[in-house]
């Protein structure tokens, strides 16, 4: 048994962002399924948004606050959208001290460009790889915090009992070892889940872990119906290119060349959010205006010309070189939705500590920051450019709230049946020859999810989604780990990974077929209006004995009030 | 078309040295080296490990030599290789745990001994430190490095001399070195200097370049260093 006072679970931007908080006075330790630099916040592309004024002076805090409420499709809680906005700009001052290399402009201030469903260019990067930059700019500090890591050990469950939160249990796939970690504090910033969809911009270490295992331990995730959809994937793959792209000029075009955006968003055309721009490129395509009529249209730099091209975008340029062949500087790139962001997640109040219910009962010693937690500021719709600032600003958050938190917590055991309980788990999924193939059965899950639960839903797709989730459900019982070695058992991290999207896919699915309106990223054809008598709630799910059930709470709102979303 | 990947293979709890072991995948236009690792894995052999995340070089899990050359197994595609068989092994110079899977401990400790963060002596400003794009020009390819170990395992100064802190490390540390806000030159100019592990160990062969997914110029970062030394008299 290891012993920590606080476990950090991830090593992206919130999971880091909280360790160099507590470093100097709190006995932290990162648990990581990768090394931290290979986290996913290292692929975020375009930006990070802070009112800086350093682009617009006429930017303000309340134009952010309300672009990201509007973009919520007023489904954000606003008490804490406002934190995010008020806390940006000295969360982004603090990056750049630490070393963060931001672009400048000629006068030597932080660059700033426009973004997605953003009224003023207020998007600080560092060229086209601003998650990279921050990430490797958090570690830094860590090294120089002397941060306790153990990388590469995969979380495979939570202690809570009695509404309090005892410590997790980990497989370090180097030595092959189960480990118990005993803690007074648990930070989940166990990221996103994109990989429960076949066309993801997410890695393939985006299994939701954090989500299902919350879930198995009796807990509720928030909102899990509103997935993002990212307009510009790169074609098959579903790799990301960035919006930045757009917010520098690129156009989207469809079969005929035309700008399409001009009928879907007449004033921000390309630069409207996320949740429009899918759905115009996903209608070009339905009604065979794709290319070629095919399921893809054109993202188009040709006219920014090749120098800002290259500096401003040069991974965009590299990846649709590498992947696709296509020398982006001459060629338009074909691109199409990717799944790519989890506005849902484990709930939380504004300090960052994990609740529970329409009442919000704190669990104790329990808190979660960054994709994997809904505080809620993304509500129905992120838009871009708020995620690393939520990752940086929950993370700081929820690390100052450990931090006066501790005083009060107490290492509470961890009882010795709870323990046997989950190594007989793991055991038994090494008993015997697998049935079934794991990867098969996460394919058929990944296929389902982007044909059903995609851009647009409609009860019978999701109702086919939810079968075919439910039986495969029960086909994963007959699935067992076919490496019986103990170290770096790849095989045995793909079982309970594939384990988690089967767990969380479900409420997806679940909360979307009961949603019976429009809202965000959301969007159910035979309900294609928004429905605020009704739906103006947050969705929360749990599992009691084996069934998802669902209740709702109400959203915050201080001020503003729900209006029609036009872009 | 059909293609054969023969893979080096060691199962510390088995085997007492490596294998190679040859698999057969149809391989379509598209598919990367990744991909058919993928393959192998679901469909002909689930204990065949290897690393990957983001599959899309960014997050550098997967670098491995691939037909005799580090790279990073998700940008690789199998057509632009031209071979009938694709020979797949661990980076050199590195600790095997298995498969194609290598101590990266050694590496990320060799890292932080060149002070791998920005050194301030002056407290902050309000705002943001002020920096020109020209000043910043200087040191941002560095910054790209996405610490896969395609450089340090190519290096045959690491082959002879596992304590040799490699270009990774140095290349971290130039990105500090050239980067106008930093105050800590002398400290880590000291700390790539020393005789038997640090820039003096590097004979400017371009191994390093070569390989580097992320095209930086990591000969480049290591000649500046040394040039910074000597006129240091480090």
């Amino acid at each position: 048994m290891v012993e920590h006072d606080v476990i950090i679970v991830g090593a992206g931007l919130a999971g880091l962002r909280a360790a160099v908080e507590l470093a100097d006075t709190v006995d932290v330790a990162v648990v990581t399924k990768v090394y931290p630099t290979r986290s996913h916040s290292g692929a975020a592309q375009g930006g990070i948004a802070a009112v800086l004024k350093n682009a617009d002076p006429e930017d303000s805090l309340e134009a952010h606050m309300f672009d990201t409420v509007k973009g919520s499709d007023y489904l954000g809680d606003q008490d804490a959208i406002e934190i995010l906005v008020n806390e940006a700009p000295e969360n982004i001052y603090e990056l750049e001290h630490m070393g963060c290399p931001f672009s400048r402009f000629p006068d030597g201030k932080l660059a700033q460009r426009p973004f997605g469903g953003h009224s003023h260019p207020r998007a600080v990067y560092a060229a086209d790889i601003t998650g990279h930059a921050i990430l490797h700019t958090l570690y830094e500090q860590c090294v120089k915090k002397k941060v306790r890591f153990y990388s590469e050990y995969y979380m495979i469950s939570i202690f809570v009992r009695d509404g309090i939160m005892r410590g997790i249990m980990a497989y370090d796939l180097k030595s092959g070892r189960i480990e118990v970690f005993n803690t007074k504090a648990v930070l989940f910033a166990t990221g996103g889940y994109g990989r429960a969809f076949k066309i993801t911009s997410n890695a393939h270490a985006n299994t939701g872990d954090g989500l299902s295992v919350v879930l198995r331990a009796g807990l509720q995730i928030e909102d899990m119906e509103f997935v993002q959809f990212h307009p510009t994937g790169l074609y098959k793959h579903g790799i990301l290119l960035s919006e930045a792209c757009r917010g520098e000029g690129a156009y989207l075009l469809n079969d005929l060349g035309e700008r399409f955006m001009q009928r879907y968003a007449p004033k921000m055309m390309e630069l409207a959010p996320r949740d429009v721009v899918s759905r115009a490129i996903q209608q070009e395509i339905d009604e065979g205006r794709g290319i070629g009529k095919k399921d893809y249209v054109y993202l188009d730099l040709r006219h920014l010309g090749a120098e800002r091209i290259l500096e401003r975008l040069p991974q965009v340029y590299e990846i649709a070189r590498d992947y696709l062949g296509v020398d982006a500087t001459k060629e338009p790139v074909p691109i199409q939705p990717t799944a790519h962001y989890s506005m849902g997640g484990i709930p939380t109040d504004i300090y960052g500590r994990v609740i529970f219910g329409v009442d919000k009962k704190v669990i104790t010693g329990f808190y979660a920051a960054g994709e994997c937690a809904c505080v809620s500021v993304h509500g129905a719709n992120r838009l871009g450019t708020n995620s690393l600032l939520e990752a940086v600003v929950f993370g700081r958050r929820a690390a100052r709230t450990i931090k006066e938190d501790l005083p009060k917590l107490k290492r509470e055991p961890i009882p010795r049946e709870d323990i046997e309980k989950e190594r007989k788990y793991v055991e038994s999924l090494f008993e015997g020859d697998s049935k079934e193939n794991v990867a098969e059965i996460k394919a058929q899950l990944q296929e389902t999810m982007t044909k059903n639960c995609g851009v647009f839903r409609t009860e019978s797709q999701l109702k086919e989604a939810l079968e075919k989730i439910r039986e495969l459900q029960k086909r994963f019982k007959n699935v067992r780990v076919r490496d019986k070695g103990s170290v770096f058992n790849t095989d045995f991290v793909d079982v309970l990974e594939t384990s988690h999207l089967l767990d969380f896919s479900e409420v997806i699915v679940l909360g979307a077929l009961e949603r019976k309106e429009s809202r965000g990223a959301h969007y159910r054809k035979d309900y294609p209006k928004r429905d605020d008598a009704n739906w103006l709630k947050h969705t929360l799910a749990r599992r009691v004995d084996g069934e998802i059930t669902l209740e709702y709470k109400p959203v915050v709102i201080t001020r503003f009030q729900p209006t029609e979303r036009k872009y | 078309m059909k293609k054969v990947f023969r893979i080096m293979r060691f199962d510390p709890e088995k085997d007492s040295k490596p294998r190679y072991v040859d698999y057969e995948v149809d391989v379509n236009e598209e598919m990367t080296v990744l991909d058919v690792l993928h393959e192998i894995k679901a469909k002909q052999d689930g204990s065949l490990s290897f690393r990957r995340s983001c599959r899309s070089a960014i997050c550098g899990s997967c670098a491995m030599n691939i037909a005799g050359k580090n790279r990073l197994a998700c940008n690789t595609q199998v057509v632009k290789l031209k071979k009938e068989i694709i020979t797949i092994r661990p980076l050199n110079g590195f600790r095997i745990i298995k498969d194609l899977v290598v101590d990266f401990d050694t590496f990320f400790r060799k890292l932080e001994k060149v002070i791998p963060y920005m050194i301030s002596k002056t407290p902050p400003p309000e705002k943001e430190r002020l920096q020109s794009p020209e000043d910043f020009k200087k040191y941002e390819q560095f910054t790209m490095c996405i610490l896969c170990g395609s450089c340090t395992s190519s290096c045959p100064s690491l082959w002879f001399n596992s304590e040799y802190l490699g270009p990774a490390a140095f290349v971290k540390a130039y990105r500090f070195y050239a980067d106008s806000r930093d105050e800590g030159k002398e400290e880590r100019l000291e700390a790539v200097s020393d005789e038997s592990t640090g820039v003096w160990r590097c004979h400017v062969i371009f191994n390093c370049f070569d390989a580097c997914p992320k095209s930086i110029d990591t000969t480049y970062a290591i000649n500046q260093l040394k040039k910074a030394a000597i006129k240091g008299g480090k």
